[in-house]
């Protein structure tokens, strides 16, 4: 009785304190109403990126279409964009050949790389040298750059007394240098995974080590290190630094690789620091351009998650 | 006395042995040229750039004579920028990552976007330039701005930071949501006051990594009008800006071979601050690895 008549002199009762518990809740309700839409659009985010890139590609690249022909820019094969030649070939052929450079570097490198840790070192070895061959992945592009053009190129001029400033050779090599703890690390990854039974089943079998890694190790890693290496190219193919600052800016369509060449990107790149109006056919040409890279490594990527989702081998 | 057999095989094992023995040695070596390259490229930055790395270097702005050239606005820009990418791509990026591993029902749009952002991870960085330049520059009309590149940049390791904060949020144990939710706590209390405290060291780490990935990109950021000659700081985020990327780029294109000094000291003041982020989110991983 008492207590009941001090709430009431407090104007203060259980049904108000129900009522704006009510109102909490609902307050609450509406958080968690509206949070996974919020979140749900963050999501979004990335999807719209793509939209955004897919827009770009194709609003700018019909603009290009509609100065140059489409047939005119895939089969011409001289691309010399300030006289109004718009042939890709030349630069198509230069980020190939890079691609290929980089590959002879580091496919041998990398996958021997790879045996190595994953075989013959030891443990603490591995852990030691595994990360250390990952610095090499997190230096910046600019930088390899730089080493490319201040001091490969004059180590291999040494050899090749003949061998221009700038030149494919040294781009592709450096390239190479960039992707190789990618091939490496990810091989490395995908033969860790191999069970050891299976080793140990040919060990029982009387095979050295050299005969396990090839005949047991690799079969068994295949898919994993065909997707490393296949992303490993798609990161050469998109590659612009190095490129930009070592291998030359001569539109060039050779397999020459002592001579200067243009790839996509280092195009992309001139193109965005000259003098460029907007809306001229050399601005519209940067997005034909890229388009046409995104494409390459677009299918590359493909091509990669497909094989190791394709050809995964579950143990 | 050993046949005629047994002689052959002797031999052929012999052969075996020494050939496993001389691949171990050449995939030794393999090894070694990585780690070597790596040396060298440390070698030739510190011994070009350090005669050149003093503390005028460090506040000086970009200047026509090698003597008198600094990093100051690319060190300030790039940080500017840095800040800029942080805020954004880690509210998008640790959203996108509580959708999809806590909210997201497993239908064919969740699989979408999964994918989406697998490939984009895959998509070369001047890729993001062109996106940038068409939209940030032009279309919303920044111009070549600092903002223009912050949301460029952000864009570019949005994948990576999803991805890491992904990891961060799944590695929360299931018992201390179910304690949460036994303890009438709803899902986004859950997810606000159990999961995300939890989580919080991996997003670090990986938003660290991203974004010294980040500080060293150049590319894009040329396609999107960083400049090159900048002799005042961002005032504003619509005010003209460079990074140390670009600086680097532009002094290491200059014929004269004191500009090759000047960005060898560019590069060491570039990857100090690579390695101190490096070492932030190292550090952040061992002190929180243990503790769930």
């Amino acid at each position: 009785m008492d207590k009941s008549l001090q709430s009431e002199g407090k104007s203060f009762n259980v049904q108000q304190m129900i009522e704006s518990n009510k109102k909490k809740t609902s307050i609450g309700e509406k958080i968690e109403r509206i949070i996974p839409t919020l979140l749900f659009l963050c999501a979004a985010v990335s999807v719209v990126t793509t939209v955004g890139i897919l827009f770009t590609f194709l609003r700018e690249s019909i603009g290009f279409f509609s100065d140059v022909s489409i047939i005119d820019f895939y089969t011409g094969s001289q691309w010399s964009p300030w006289s109004g030649e718009f042939g890709v070939a030349p630069l198509i052929g230069g980020t190939l050949l890079i691609t290929l450079i980089a590959t002879i570097v580091a496919v041998p490198l990398g996958l021997m790389s790879a045996i190595f840790l994953s075989e013959y070192a030891s443990d603490k070895a591995r852990r030691v040298i595994k990360p250390v061959l990952e610095v090499l992945a997190g230096i910046p592009t600019v930088v390899y750059g730089y080493f490319a053009l201040t001091f490969v190129t004059p180590m291999f001029q040494f050899f090749l007394p003949d061998l221009g400033i700038f030149n494919a050779l040294s781009g592709g090599f450096v390239v190479g240098i960039m992707i190789l703890p990618m091939v490496a690390s990810l091989s490395e990854d995908a033969m860790n995974s191999v069970p050891n039974a299976l080793r140990e089943a040919a060990y029982g079998l009387g095979s050295t080590k050299l005969e396990v890694v090839v005949k047991v190790v690799l079969p068994a890693a295949f898919s994993g290190i065909v997707a490393s290496i296949v992303l490993a190219i798609s990161r050469a193919i998109g590659e612009t630094m190095i490129v930009t600052i070592a291998a030359g800016a001569t539109p060039n369509l050779t397999l020459n690789p002592t001579e200067s060449i243009q790839t996509m990107t280092a195009f992309i790149v001139q193109a965005a620091t000259g003098d460029t109006s907007f809306g001229s056919t050399i601005y519209y040409s940067l997005y034909a351009v890229g388009m046409t890279l995104f494409v390459f490594t677009l299918v590359m990527n493909l091509i990669a998650q497909y094989i190791s989702r394709k050809f995964r081998e579950e143990y | 006395m050993l046949g005629q057999k047994e002689r052959h095989i002797k031999k052929r094992m012999e052969g075996r042995v020494i050939i496993n023995r001389l691949m171990m040695v050449l995939f030794g070596v393999a090894t070694a040229i990585g780690l070597i390259f790596l040396v060298l490229l440390f070698y030739r930055v510190l011994t070009q750039g350090i005669g050149y790395l003093n503390w005028d270097y460090l506040s000086n702005f970009p200047a026509p004579y090698p003597e008198e050239a600094g990093i100051y606005a690319g060190l300030i820009g790039s940080i500017m920028l840095m800040v800029i990418v942080a805020i954004f791509s880690v509210m998008v990026g640790v959203g996108s990552a509580i959708y999809l591993e806590e909210y997201a029902p497993k239908n064919r749009m969740t699989e979408f976007i999964r994918i989406n952002i697998q490939n984009l991870a895959g998509v070369p960085s001047i890729v993001f330039g062109l996106l940038g330049l068409t939209f940030f520059v032009y279309l919303f009309s920044f111009g070549y701005t600092l903002i223009a590149g912050g949301l460029t940049m952000a864009l570019l390791i949005l994948p990576v930071i999803i991805v890491a904060a992904q990891e961060a949020v799944r590695s929360v144990p299931a018992e201390m949501k179910e304690a949460s939710y036994g303890m009438g706590a709803t899902k986004w209390q859950t997810i606000s006051r159990v999961i995300l405290p939890a989580a919080v060291p991996g997003i670090l780490t990986g938003t660290i990594i991203a974004l010294s990935r980040a500080i060293g990109e150049t590319a894009p950021l040329i396609i999107v009008g960083a400049a090159a000659a900048i002799y005042t700081l961002p005032e504003s985020l619509l005010a003209k800006y460079t990074v140390m990327p670009i600086q680097i780029y532009n002094w290491t294109s200059r014929p004269a071979e004191e500009w090759q000094f000047v960005a060898g000291a560019g590069i060491i003041v570039l990857l100090v601050v690579l390695l101190l982020m490096n070492s932030i989110a190292v550090w952040i991983r061992n002190k929180y690895q243990h503790r769930l």
